[in-house]
Formats: C-alpha cells, sequence, structure tokens
C-alpha cells in the first residue's frame, strides 16, 4: 500500500518544525518514529501536503530525573523506555508496558511521544500516563505550555493540541517507594493492542492499610482513563481479597466503554474489572 | 497534491548506494525496486507479518513500516549482508540444521528479527524465543521449528564467542 503524495522536509530544531508547522495551513503532520503514522498513511486514513520530520532534532531522547519526576524525551523509542535504568528502578509499570507494545521491531522504532500524540484509545502507554497523571510539554508558535494527559484526549486519535503543537517531552511524577507498580494487558490475539490494559501502583502504611492507590484503565474505553472510583473505595482500607474484588466493581465507572467487533460493551466491562481485580492484587497481596 | 523528490542515500551491506525518489517510498520498496536487492520480502504491508525484516543501523525494523527518506543515511543490512553460501551466519546454519523453514517466503524477514532477538538475548528460554519472535507470522512451520532453529543459533553462537576467547 502506498501513501497518497506529500511533501517531507526535515527539521532541525523545534522552533523550525513548529515554524512549517504554522506554514502548513494544517496540512502539515510530524513524524517521529513514524510507527503510528505510517499505517495511517498506507491507509490513506489521512494524507497530509506535508511531513515534518523531527527525528533527528537533538534533545529530544533519553530520561533524565529531576527531583521527584522522571522527564521522558518524546523522541525515546519503546525498546529505549523498557530498557532505561531510570524507568526500571522509578516507573517499572511504565517499563512493563513499553515492552509489550507491539512487537520487538516496531518497539525499536516507535516512540512514546508518538504514541502519546497519535492519541489511540488501544495504546498501552495511557493507562500509566492517567494513573500517575503524565503532564506532556507541549511546544508551539506561543511558546511552551503543560498540558495534563486527561486533558489531551478528547475522543479516539483526537487531541486538544492547536496544529503547531509538538509534544517534546512526558514528565511523571515519581510514586512513593513503599507503592509496588504493574501493568497487565489482555492481548488482542492478532493486533498485540490491549483489549484491556490495566496499571495499578499501590502500598500500605504501617498500620497495614492502603495509603496509595492509582489505577490506570486503557483499550476498554473510547479514551483511557484514571480509575478514581476503584482509588476512593481502596483508600484507607486493608488490602484483603475482599476489599479489591469490592474496589474493581467500579473498574469501568469511571471509562466509557465502547463496541467493536472484537468486543461487546459488556465484555469490556467484565475483562475490566477481572484486569483490574488481578493488577491490585499483584501490587497489594503476590 | 505537491510531492518534491528527495535523494536518498544509504549504506545497504556495506554498499553505499542512492536513488532518486518520492517521499512516500517505503524502505522496502527502495530496496527492491530502487536498489535492486530482493531477498527482503514483502508479506502482509500492515505492520504485521515481519517477512519485511531488516536491519536499520544495527536494530531490527519492519521496512514496509519506514519511509526512505526517514532513514536516509543510515546503515542497513538484509539477508544479503549476513553471511555466504560457504559461510552461513549463525542464524542461517541454525534455521539449516534445525530446517526452520518450509516454503522460505518469511525466512528472510524470521532470521533478521531473529538476529536482533539474540542480541537483546544471546541465551533465551524457548519462551523468550517466542516472545521475540511475535513480529514473525510465519504461515507454514507452526513456529516450532523456527523456535529450534533460534535456539541452535544461540548455541552455535556461544560456541562462537566461546572459542574466540579460548584464542
Amino acid at each position: 500500500m502506498i501513501p497518497a503524495k506529500f511533501n517531507y522536509v526535515r527539521a532541525e530544531s523545534v522552533e523550525e518544525a513548529i515554524s512549517l508547522l504554522a506554514k502548513s495551513d494544517g496540512e502539515g503532520s510530524i513524524l517521529a518514529g513514524g510507527h503510528s503514522l505510517l499505517p495511517l498513511l498506507k491507509f490513506r486514513i489521512t494524507e497530509p501536503g506535508i511531513l515534518i520530520d523531527i527525528s533527528r532534532i537533538p534533545g529530544l531522547k533519553g530520561v533524565r530525573k529531576e527531583e521527584n519526576r522522571l522527564i521522558i524525551g518524546a523522541l525515546t523509542t519503546h525498546y529505549d523506555v523498557s530498557t532505561n535504568e531510570l524507568v526500571k528502578e522509578h516507573l517499572p509499570s511504565l517499563a512493563k508496558a513499553a515492552s509489550v507494545i507491539g512487537d520487538l521491531q516496531i518497539r525499536n522504532h516507535g516512540t512514546i511521544g508518538g504514541n502519546i500524540a497519535h492519541a489511540d484509545p488501544v495504546a498501552d502507554y495511557p493507562a500509566v500516563a492517567h494513573a500517575l497523571g503524565a503532564e506532556l510539554v507541549v511546544h508551539n508558535s506561543d511558546g511552551e505550555e503543560i498540558t495534563p494527559i486527561d486533558e489531551l484526549v478528547i475522543g479516539p486519535l483526537i487531541t486538544m493540541l492547536s496544529e503547531d503543537s509538538i509534544i517534546t517531552e512526558i514528565s511523571i511524577e515519581i510514586p512513593p517507594t513503599q507503592a509496588k507498580q504493574t501493568y497487565l494487558k489482555f492481548f488482542h490475539p492478532a493486533t498485540d493492542y490491549p483489549v484491556v490494559g490495566v496499571t495499578a501502583i499501590a502500598g500500605v502504611n504501617e498500620e497495614g492499610v492502603v495509603d496509595y492507590v492509582r489505577v490506570g484503565v486503557t483499550g476498554s474505553s473510547d479514551v483511557a482513563y484514571r480509575a478514581f472510583e476503584v482509588e476512593n473505595v481502596l483508600m484507607d482500607k486493608k488490602p484483603t481479597l475482599q476489599n479489591i474484588k469490592e474496589a474493581a466493581q467500579a473498574a469501568a465507572e469511571d471509562g466509557d466503554m465502547g463496541e467493536d467487533l472484537f468486543a461487546s460493551e459488556e465484555y469490556r466491562e467484565h475483562l475490566t474489572k477481572v484486569y483490574v481485580e488481578r493488577a491490585l492484587k499483584e501490587v497489594l497481596i503476590d | 497534491m505537491s510531492n518534491n523528490l528527495v535523494e536518498v542515500t544509504v549504506t545497504i551491506n556495506g554498499e553505499r548506494r542512492s536513488a532518486t525518489v518520492e517521499p512516500r517510498t517505503l524502505l522496502i520498496h527502495f530496496i527492491r525496486d530502487y536498489l535492486g536487492i530482493t531477498g527482503s520480502h514483502i508479506g502482509c504491508d500492515t505492520s504485521q507479518c515481519g517477512n519485511c525484516s531488516l536491519l536499520v543501523n544495527g536494530r531490527a525494523a519492519k521496512s514496509c513500516t519506514l519511509l526512505a527518506v526517514h532513514v536516509d543515511g543510515a546503515e542497513i543490512i538484509t539477508v544479503e549482508g549476513i553471511g555466504k553460501v560457504d559461510n552461513l551466519h549463525p542464524i542461517q546454519q541454525g534455521f539449516w540444521e534445525e530446517h526452520g523453514l518450509q516454503c522460505g517466503y518469511c525466512t528472510p524477514g524470521a532470521m533478521m528479527a531473529s538476529i536482533e532477538l539474540l542480541h537483546q538475548n544471546p541465551n533465551p528460554t524457548d519462551k523468550e524465543i517466542r516472545e521475540g519472535l511475535d513480529g514473525l507470522i510465519c504461515r507454514c512451520t507452526g513456529y516450532e521449528f523456527i523456535v529450534n532453529a533460534v535456539r541452535r543459533a544461540s548455541e552455535i553462537m556461544a560456541d562462537q564467542n566461546s572459542s574466540k576467547e579460548e584464542v
């Protein structure tokens, strides 16, 4: 399958890329790793007039720690996210999510910034990003701004970013060290996308009651979400099987379960509860 | 819609090659149709089957999911660049000995993805081999022989490394 015709330009800096985007009159599209964009181009779901390649702009790759946050460059590949020592130490849930995206070849080239900007409802990262309230560093003609993940995506493949915007960094707060982290995924057997993907990060205090709990869900809902209701039910309780089961019953409350060829609304809701329960058990009991 | 032409240069299997192409030219088409190097195959053309896998700057990639212009300047290794009939690469030796193929269509991609798999994990378990080959679809073998081939290749590579250390 061959994409529709487009012009191509390689941007040398973020400023140049923004200016090219602004000048493209809505016709521009950003190329980073290309692993979300190329399938769209080949299916001609999108037909941009100009592709602006940001993949060689220096300074947009890698991970650094600033106080209690990890800052991940938008061009960092899934492989690099999954193997980075800082990510493995402080955000093992994100490392785990990165390690189950697509397959080995795809993880070598797809980028975290591209993945998030693409706003695919069945992407893996958003579960972790929503659970921890990730902030996106966005550059556009007006300068730099911070966009919280829960404001970014307004629908499948649609973000609120202006047409001249580029996500340059993903900034995620590191949870308390006593909180264990996981990401569990029910793979769609053909595509490897998550039918449901769940991040749970939780820990207990000295009295053995839950004093930190974050749950993020992707795949089953039209837009990934933080399962606030699950957190509310479990917070300040002992992490017994019964309490976890009860909390997991609220797993679908904050989502908007979709229905498609793969799964009905009821099935997605059920699967979400099952995976939230498993993820919570893993971090609080196992 | 406008369509500028771009010159793309790559070092492929050690040889520097250039061609002027449309920016929408996929890497797999660039290599097969413009450079005439046809060992890499086109399978699903939708980033699933991995039959078009090759190495870009040492890392496995699905060449149906990259634009040629995107990897301008890159070093590319295809199946033609890893060994010769009288001097097989360990992965080729493994596929040869364990008969890791039937029709052979996916084999170039299977071997290039396996090279990366063994680079990341030189001594994988069978489960890790299966997970590592998640991005490969083979419609003949049922994968059993491919898993055996990759395991055999890891043994050959380990033997080669230990004999190197002895020298």
